[in-house]
């Protein structure tokens, strides 16, 4: 089935898109309780930055919102709906239609093309090819890559490489974006257009985004900024 | 979306991944199935074509009976066949007298004869007797036989021609009157008279079969049992399934043996499958992880990798029934259908391919290589996606397989399977227990490897540690590398172990049985041609001959579906069974009235349930002589056993002291080719007479034991190549 297309961003329709309640996570090897009473509201159209020192648990809870992990206790509700009581394959389902990944290390796949890369959630929502193809190639153009449309990953740079992962992150219009340091790999100046171009694509599709980063700099892309400290979001900066 | 479109998109990138990365890997796999396949269609289609050669042939001689009567080869009354003509429920009944008769040819030793009554023929055997022509009554003339095609090309004879037959030691002549067409029957046979049969080769008032058409409207199961209580001793009523069945029980633990290791090459591929699949789902873990989170279900996850491993065992079995076909339509066209047993060679047997068997095969290689590529898939889609996308969790899935005790009942259950009976006559336990053993084996492999990487110690040198380390770090991976290669290479040296110690056993086997200088041989079994008592004096009296032993060898029925035991009457005077036979078990002689001893071939203990000491019964001339068993000896020739006696106590229970084997030892002056000689022209009975010398007929054996074996080698070279195709998939 197709996602609607989503309206651009717009104050005046705010609503939450992701909603977290109470959320507990305790390490199972170390024991150690890392998401501790969590809460977080993100509205429609948003696009917030979490920062935390390393083992602060930024990845886990980036996993339990798109059901790849199960909280101990706590609830995270995805356009209403609570990720934490579907079963794996519910989840998958709701992931492929309505998250968007970016990952630090690209996770490009290899052996097919950037068009065919960029094509793959779509391809995944059972979209004709003659629907899939042009769309795909609007995302490319839109992150400033069409001409690399036929190459192959090895071919290509960091940068570019992560261009083709914010096109496939958004290809099939989600409504919440997953970051997890997309600028890790990368140098200063390719970041800050990377991250630039994340930020004006998310606001055009209308998703709510959710950046994960060590980078103040990068955090400073995002509407709000909050610092995961003790298992729970504390605001850094707005 | 339906989970197949979800693990076709899957199956697709997966699939791509595998092939641009190692194609190489790919392709052996697909090799491994192949040759599995192959082999076992090969097999399978030359054993099909020679089954249906032989069934052919035996619905030709029993054609319409509903019972046969079948007696031992040396005869029961004809006035049986009175009786049994005149019974309420008999219809027809045809008189049949069914030799091997010996011929005074060299390199023909024998030539199968069946006499029969022309006229009651044409009722139950059509296809047989309607091709001896309208006039029929040449066939009654005393010396006149009727050949087969086959016989006749093989014998080198046409019509007018004279065949030299053995009889009691003397030869004489038959007339071809005709040779069949060569639709009449595909094997070598002669057909005569059945009066003109027992008068010309001494069997006056002797049958050997009859065969019975019923009443219609009759129950031919109830008629057979009570025809059955009233036969001699020793003689059977038998359904035609039966008949046409013992060509193939006569070859049936050979063809089976062939097939298990095919299937056992088969069973090798499917674990490259696994081990492939394995180390290929470790090295594609970030791409299975990133299709988890992009919105592939584990179902279809699980789908995905299945279809792959689907797609390489189709793709393996699809060439491997082209190879299997081809490779059975080159043997039967240039090498005959006998596949290294002289017991197969059925003479013209054709390639008939048939499409649902050949199906079979296609989905036996898929399904092996979906069961080798099953725990891999069910492993990669059980797998967290959020671990599989970081880097260094390759081994957490793995080490959380406990394999060591399972590995261990294995191994147990493997050493207990090894000691359980055959199962219908077939080592089914032994076949399971080698499975046991090899997959417990391969099981404990982990716990092994970890221990031994554990007690290797640091050198101090960089490069060797650094080696060491990744290997401790990744124990499981190193494990399936590891099983690949035992599982691949115990194959081939279990093979080679198992074939050189058989031969080795086989050749200590023949040094013992033949411990005289000479062998000596008239006519094969007893039907026609045997040495008689003033023959064996003459023998015994040629000059250089300082002692001869008689054997009398002669097939008996103990049970009507299975074939003929061989009886081995043998002169043991002044000779400890230990010393003349290669004993396995021994038994003391039972208490109170004495019975003669009996010693049973291991087929026989294992096919009859017999024990030493039990009380044995067997039917000679007709009536039931009892022995005790006194021991169990290993007889590597007779796979449908064999039973020796005293020689004393089987002429006091048949009157016979006739013999057609003998071991000759000659004094130390004397030559071998001088006695042979004088032997030859004391007996002057042709070419029937076949006298060889120990060492050359251990020879022989020999030579027919790897000829035996020479299917074995060929699977043995496939087991090599799918071992070595195991150890570079392993490697790589």
């Amino acid at each position: 089935m197709t996602p609607a297309p989503r309206p651009p961003h717009r104050t005046s329709d705010l609503h939450a898109v992701l909603s977290i309640e109470a959320l507990r996570k305790r390490y199972r090897l170390e024991g150690a309780m890392v998401l501790d009473g969590l809460e977080l509201q993100l509205q429609a159209g948003e696009f917030i930055a979490i920062m935390g020192e390393s083992g602060a648990g930024k990845s886990t809870l980036l996993n339990i919102i798109a059901g790849l992990d199960r909280p101990d206790s706590g609830r995270v509700l995805l356009d209403g709906t609570d990720v934490g009581a579907l079963d794996d394959d519910a989840s998958t389902r709701l992931r492929r239609a309505h998250i968007g990944f970016i990952f630090q290390a690209f996770h490009v796949l290899p052996y097919l093309t950037v068009l065919q890369n960029v094509a793959l959630p779509l391809e995944l929502l059972a979209l004709e090819r003659s629907q899939r193809e042009p769309r795909a190639l609007q995302w490319l153009e839109r992150c400033g890559i069409a001409a690399l449309a036929q190459r192959y990953p090895r071919e290509l740079s960091g940068g570019e490489l992560q261009r083709i992962a914010i096109a496939r992150a958004l290809v099939h219009e989600p409504a919440l974006v997953l970051a997890d340091e997309p600028t890790g790999n990368l140098d200063a100046a390719t970041a800050a257009q990377i991250l630039a171009l994340l930020r004006q694509q998310v606001h055009a599709s209308g998703a709510s985004a959710i950046l994960i980063t060590h980078s103040l700099a990068a955090a400073h892309s995002a509407d709000r900024i909050w610092q995961l400290q003790a298992g729970r979001l504390e605001p850094l900066a707005s | 979306m339906n989970a197949w479109r979800g693990a076709w998109v899957a199956w697709r990138v997966l699939s791509l991944a595998q092939w641009r990365e190692q194609p190489l890997r790919v392709l052996t796999t697909v090799l491994a199935i192949s040759l599995g396949v192959a082999l076992g269609a090969a097999v399978y289609l030359i054993n099909t074509a020679s089954l249906m050669q032989f069934d052919q042939a035996t619905r030709r001689l029993l054609g319409d009976a509903d019972i046969i009567v079948r007696g031992p080869v040396s005869g029961f009354d004809e006035s049986v066949f009175v009786t049994l003509a005149q019974d309420r429920d008999v219809s027809v009944a045809s008189p049949v007298l069914e030799l091997d008769l010996a011929l005074a040819q060299a390199d023909h030793p024998t030539l199968k004869v069946v006499a029969l009554d022309p006229l009651r023929a044409l009722a139950l055997q059509p296809q047989l007797a309607l091709p001896l022509g309208a006039d029929i009554t040449a066939l009654f003339a005393h010396d006149a036989i009727v050949l087969s095609r086959a016989a006749a090309s093989a014998l080198g004879l046409q019509r007018s021609g004279v065949l030299s037959v053995v009889v009691d030691g003397t030869v004489r002549s038959l007339r071809v009157i005709d040779v069949l067409p060569a639709d009449a029957y595909p094997q070598a046979l002669g057909i005569m008279d059945i009066g003109a049969a027992q008068w010309s080769l001494a069997r006056l008032g002797k049958l050997n079969r009859v065969d019975l058409r019923l009443r219609p409207g009759v129950d031919p199961d109830s008629v057979r049992a009570r025809l059955g209580l009233a036969l001699p001793a020793g003689v059977f009523a038998l359904t035609p399934q039966i008949e046409r069945g013992r060509a193939a029980s006569v070859t049936r633990a050979y063809r089976v043996n062939l097939d298990v290791l095919a299937l056992v090459a088969l069973l090798t591929g499917a674990f490259l499958i696994f081990s492939t699949q394995w180390l290929s789902v470790l090295r594609r873990r970030v791409a299975l992880g990133l299709l988890r989170a992009l919105g592939v279900t584990r179902h279809e996850l699980r789908l995905a990798l299945l279809a792959e491993s689907a797609a390489s065992g189709l793709a393996g079995s699809v060439l491997g029934v082209l190879l299997g076909t081809g490779t059975a339509l080159l043997m039967l066209r240039y090498l005959g259908a006998d596949l290294g047993s002289p017991q197969y060679a059925a003479l013209g047997a054709a390639l008939r391919v048939h499409a649902v068997p050949l199906l079979c095969f296609l989905l036996i290689g898929t399904g092996a290589a979906c069961a080798g590529g099953a725990l891999p898939a069910l492993q990669a889609a059980r797998r967290a996606p959020a671990l599989a996308l970081k880097a260094g969790d390759a081994e957490q899935d793995l080490s959380r397989l406990r394999t060591t005790l399972p590995g261990l009942a294995l191994s147990a259950l493997g050493a207990l399977l090894a000691w359980l009976p055959p199962t219908g006559g077939l080592p089914i336990a032994g076949y399971l227990s080698i499975a046991a053993l090899l997959f417990g084996s391969v099981l404990l492999v982990p716990a092994v490897t970890r221990r031994a990487l554990a007690a290797i110690p640091a050198s101090g040198r960089l490069i060797f540690d650094t080696a060491l380390a990744q290997l401790r770090g990744s124990p499981a991976s190193v494990s399936v590398s590891l099983s690949s290669i035992i599982v691949s290479f115990s194959l081939m040296v279990a093979m080679a172990i198992m074939v050189h110690s058989f031969r080795a056993s086989f050749e200590l086997w023949l040094t013992k049985l033949l411990p005289s200088d000479l062998q000596l041989r008239l006519g094969e079994g007893d039907d026609s041609a045997a040495l008689t008592a003033s023959m064996q004096a003459r023998i015994g009296a040629v000059p250089g001959v300082a002692r001869v032993e008689f054997r009398r060898l002669r097939p008996i029925l103990l049970q009507a579906g299975r074939a003929p035991v061989t009886l081995i009457a043998r002169d043991m005077a002044g000779q400890r069974a230990a010393d003349a036979l290669p004993l396995l078990r021994e038994a003391p002689p039972p208490a109170g009235a004495p019975l003669p001893p009996a010693w049973i071939s291991e087929a026989v203990q294992d096919l009859y349930g017999l024990r030493p000491g039990q009380l044995l019964e067997l039917p000679l001339d007709g009536r039931i002589s009892r022995f005790f068993i006194a021991g169990i000896w290993r007889d590597y020739v007779r796979s449908a056993g064999a039973i020796v006696i005293r020689r004393q106590d089987y002429l006091s229970s048949t009157g016979d002291a006739s013999a057609n084997y003998a071991s000759i030892w000659r004094q130390p002056d004397s030559s071998e080719s001088a006695i042979e000689a004088q032997i030859r022209a004391a007996l002057g009975v042709g070419a029937a007479l076949e006298i060889i010398s120990s060492p050359e007929l251990r020879e022989r054996s020999l030579m027919a034991f790897d000829r035996a074996f020479v299917i074995t080698y060929a699977l043995e070279a496939v087991a090599v190549l799918i071992g070595l195709l195991g150890v570079s998939v392993a490697a790589s």
